[in-house]
């Protein structure tokens, strides 16, 4: 039954991530006072992609054809390990936060990579700035999750779920707060929105993520696209189940479950709207002034860490 | 008026004792307007003298090929003193088989781009030229090809000769070069941008436009005067009325029509209004680029209720049809109360104004970013918005007033810092200063025709116009030949001088904020490839 769930709950982030990037895009042009497209314009996309014919570069290697696949399936496989609906799971034995952090890097590694085979200039700008907001992004990832997991005894996702919800109080202890707040410029960071890089931009010389997929079409493009959306989902579900994990279902009662995925639903949808205020809200920083920020977030991160140690 | 006239005494004063052999045949035929003779080869002498002197550089160069009926070519060429509010055109003829000048191109860099142009479009050379590379021609014209020659006949093929353009290689460890273009992503004009980068630090940028030569000068050729003016709308889009306006103008210098007083009020209006839609667009585009989207469209919302009303005006969202030779086309509508329309737009612009402004990330990404300096934009004479934004104090509504800018208050704003958020600064205290203008125009508009009849124009006299179009001064020059028809028309916008300057703008910046740079300038592409 387990193994259905973690199937289960795979299929659902998957199913999730575009209608949560579509309800950010239509959020954000109702803001701007734009009527904007619906927010299930993004499976459209999907579908649309994945009947395109796929046009390459000359200069392309294997490298270029291989990466989205593998991009996708790090992605996927990150989804296994996290506690989306129910803790703990079959898989939780298989990795922990370090797992993680290291799958999404693999992704990331692979990414930079696609970006620098075709030999254009801006897949190689892409991937050198890419590489630079991740050297500091990453880190500051597992710094923050370290910081719960002093707490809770474990690296493990969904260990540290079932403890914060044996022991509610924890939740709004520093080192917590902290973390909270160093993880969710991570996820700007790294989920390429505001002010770090703008997802709707078509100034190739500004692109950071857009730059390094520039080369994509078709099937390729999709893959990579939807496990971009894919790895949004997974930092909003961090956010929202390692720091708010009511609703999360300890037993595998189908109620429980329901309760799970409208509860999983509803947070995203929250995390969602507060980042489409905030995309509304900044402009996007000089590059050189967004190491400073993922500086901010790394160092908030190391106070959690300490105050967890320190206040355990 | 006494005052002015002493100064072009003077003028040909100390022109007629520095160069008496040089320079000769001088007359007034319109006021604040020198024209003279020049003898062969003395235009470099006379550059300098005016340079030193009279604080004035050249504006305008115009070829001319006159071999049909003097069996020569003439060379124009036009001074502009924004000071004193005069100009100086001084003509030079060349032999029909030694066409050559000699280059000013070693001491005013803007001279040197007219020189390479004429070259390209003319094959007469400048002496002493130190770029030897083709600025109009394009890669599949055959070098014998010289369009703006009377006699000219296109080839049959055109194709690629193969031979690559010289880009002057950056060297040195660490330097890459990244190439943007011709074809862009976004919905603008084509332009090839080499930026030679180390890490993200720009250390040279080259541009290399005239992708989109549409022949416009020669297009003009033949055409009767009237039919002229639906051409020059067409030269840049954005700038329907500025280029039909400078026009109209000198073709009716040409033929000494007078136009009437609420025309020249209409006029004002209308050009008031074009750069009334394109400061805003421009001030949110420049948001946008910046990522701050929520300016952007606010700001072309503004503008949609501006080209609401450019409808009212003239029928016609982008203005064309407004202006026509001797007048305008279309009178106020009496049931459209223009200047509370505008007071209601420009609070709604002050409002998007100042979110914007109090966003400190994004007065983070303006300030201190694309900086050229005053040195630099007076190198290049630059024009325009730009120009106003390096500390350079000009306005051809104020310096040289056309329509009915005499007659009305024009205070151009001037900003020292160089910066995008001068610029856009700029854009935002035009805007503001254009709604008073309109409003004033239309509080003081006289009553009367909208248009006087324009007559024939003299054969072979040329005449000139400038004004102060929404990115800066366009002049027009206008020549008629015996079956009044155009003969040669030479065009001049903004572009022309102000895209060169942004290679120099961006220098120490990052790759990243060239779009913002770029924005800020916002050159036309068709406007400075004819």
């Amino acid at each position: 039954m387990g193994y259905v769930l973690e199937i289960a709950q795979v299929a659902l982030a998957l199913a999730l991530a575009p209608g949560l990037v579509g309800l950010i895009r239509w959020l954000k042009a109702r803001l701007q006072n734009r009527r904007g497209a619906p927010p299930w314009q993004p499976y459209f996309e999907l579908t649309k992609l994945f009947q395109k014919e796929v046009v390459m570069s000359n200069n392309a290697s294997w490298l270029f054809r291989f990466a989205p696949y593998l991009i996708f399936a790090s992605t996927v496989a990150v989804v296994f390990l996290m506690p989306l609906l129910a803790s703990p799971l079959p898989f939780d034995a298989i990795g922990d936060l370090l797992v993680v952090v290291y799958l999404l890097l693999l992704g990331t590694f692979f990414l930079a990579l696609a970006g620098l085979d075709p030999g254009t200039a801006f897949g190689g700008m892409g991937a050198s700035r890419e590489m630079t907001v991740a050297a500091i992004a990453e880190p500051t990832i597992a710094l923050a999750i370290f910081g719960l997991a002093l707490g809770a005894g474990s690296t493990n996702l969904g260990r540290i779920v079932t403890e914060t919800l044996a022991d509610p109080g924890v939740v709004i202890s520093p080192g917590h707060l902290l973390a909270f707040a160093a993880l969710f410029i991570v996820t700007l960071a790294e989920t390429g929105r505001l002010p770090v890089d703008n997802p709707a931009t078509h100034l190739e010389l500004t692109m950071i993520h857009e730059a390094m997929i520039l080369e994509y079409s078709g099937r390729y493009l999709a893959l990579i696209e939807w496990a971009a959306w894919l790895k949004l989902t997974i930092f909003f579900t961090l956010l929202a189940n390692l720091f708010l994990p009511w609703g999360v279902a300890t037993t595998l009662a189908p109620g429980d479950l329901l309760i799970a995925i409208g509860a999983l639903v509803l947070k995203l949808a929250a995390l969602g709207v507060v980042v489409a205020i905030v995309e509304t809200r900044v402009a996007k920083l000089r590059l050189f002034r967004v190491p400073e920020l993922l500086s901010v977030s790394f160092v908030l991160a190391l106070l959690a860490v300490t105050s967890s140690f320190l206040l355990k | 008026m006494v005052t002015v006239m002493s100064d072009l005494v003077q003028l040909q004063q100390a022109l007629t004792a520095a160069l008496p052999t040089e320079v000769s045949d001088f007359h007034t035929p319109r006021p604040q307007q020198l024209y003279c003779r020049l003898a062969r080869g003395a235009a470099p002498q006379l550059a300098k003298l005016l340079r030193a002197d009279f604080q004035t550089e050249l504006a305008l160069l115009v070829a001319n090929d006159r071999r049909a009926d003097l069996g020569v070519y003439e060379v124009h060429y036009l001074f502009d003193n924004p000071r004193q509010h005069w100009f100086l055109h001084a003509t030079e003829h060349l032999p029909a088989d030694d066409p050559t000048i000699r280059s000013m191109a070693t001491f005013y860099y803007p001279a040197s781009r007219f020189e390479r142009e004429i070259k390209d479009l003319f094959g007469i050379r400048a002496v002493g030229q130190p770029d030897e590379r083709p600025l109009v021609r394009h890669g599949f014209w055959p070098e014998s090809y010289h369009p703006l020659r009377k006699d000219a006949t296109p080839p049959a093929d055109f194709r690629d000769d193969g031979t690559r353009f010289p880009f002057l290689p950056v060297g040195g460890e660490g330097v890459y070069e990244i190439p943007v273009g011709p074809v862009h992503a976004g919905i603008i004009e084509p332009g090839h941008f080499r930026f030679s980068v180390v890490g993200e630090t720009v250390i040279d940028l080259k541009i290399r436009l005239y992708f989109t030569h549409k022949g416009t000068e020669k297009l003009f050729e033949g055409r009767l005067p009237a039919e002229g003016v639906e051409l020059a709308e067409r030269i840049s889009g954005d700038t329907t009325i500025g280029h039909a306006l400078a026009y109209c103008q000198a073709v009716e210098a040409l033929a000494g029509c007078e136009v009437p007083a609420r025309a020249r009020y209409l006029r004002t209006i209308l050009l008031e209004m074009e750069r009334l839609y394109n400061h805003v667009a421009d001030f949110g585009a420049i948001c946008n680029d910046t990522g701050f989207a929520f300016a952007h469209s606010q700001c072309f919302r503004i503008r949609e209720r501006l080209l609401r009303l450019n409808r009212r005006l003239t029928g016609n969202r982008l203005l064309r049809d407004g202006v026509v030779l001797g007048g305008v086309k279309h009178d106020l509508p009496a049931d459209l109360n223009l200047g509370a329309e505008l007071d209601a737009i420009l609070a709604d612009f002050n409002e998007v104004v100042a979110i914007s402004l109090n966003n400190t990330m994004l007065r983070d990404r303006l300030e201190g970013t694309g900086r050229l300096t005053t040195p630099t934009a007076i190198d290049h004479g630059v024009l325009g918005y730009v120009a106003r934004a390096s500390g350079i104090d000009i306005d051809t509504r104020r310096d040289h007033p056309f329509a009915a800018y005499a007659e009305l208050p024009v205070q151009p704003p001037v900003f020292a810092t160089g910066d995008v958020y001068a610029r856009a600064m700029v854009r935002v205290e035009e805007f503001r200063a254009s709604v008073k203008l309109i409003q004033q125009a239309t509080a003081t508009l006289p009553q009367g025709a909208l248009t006087a009849p324009v007559g024939k124009a003299p054969a072979w006299a040329s005449a000139f116009s400038a004004v102060e179009g929404w990115r800066g001064m366009i002049l027009h020059w206008v020549m008629m030949d015996e079956q009044g028809r155009l003969y040669r028309v030479k065009v001049k916008d903004p572009s022309f001088a102000n895209w060169p300057a942004l290679s120099f703008a961006l220098l120490k910046n990052i790759v990243p904020d060239f779009p913002l740079c770029n924005k800020s300038f916002n050159q036309s592409y068709s406007g400075n490839d004819l």
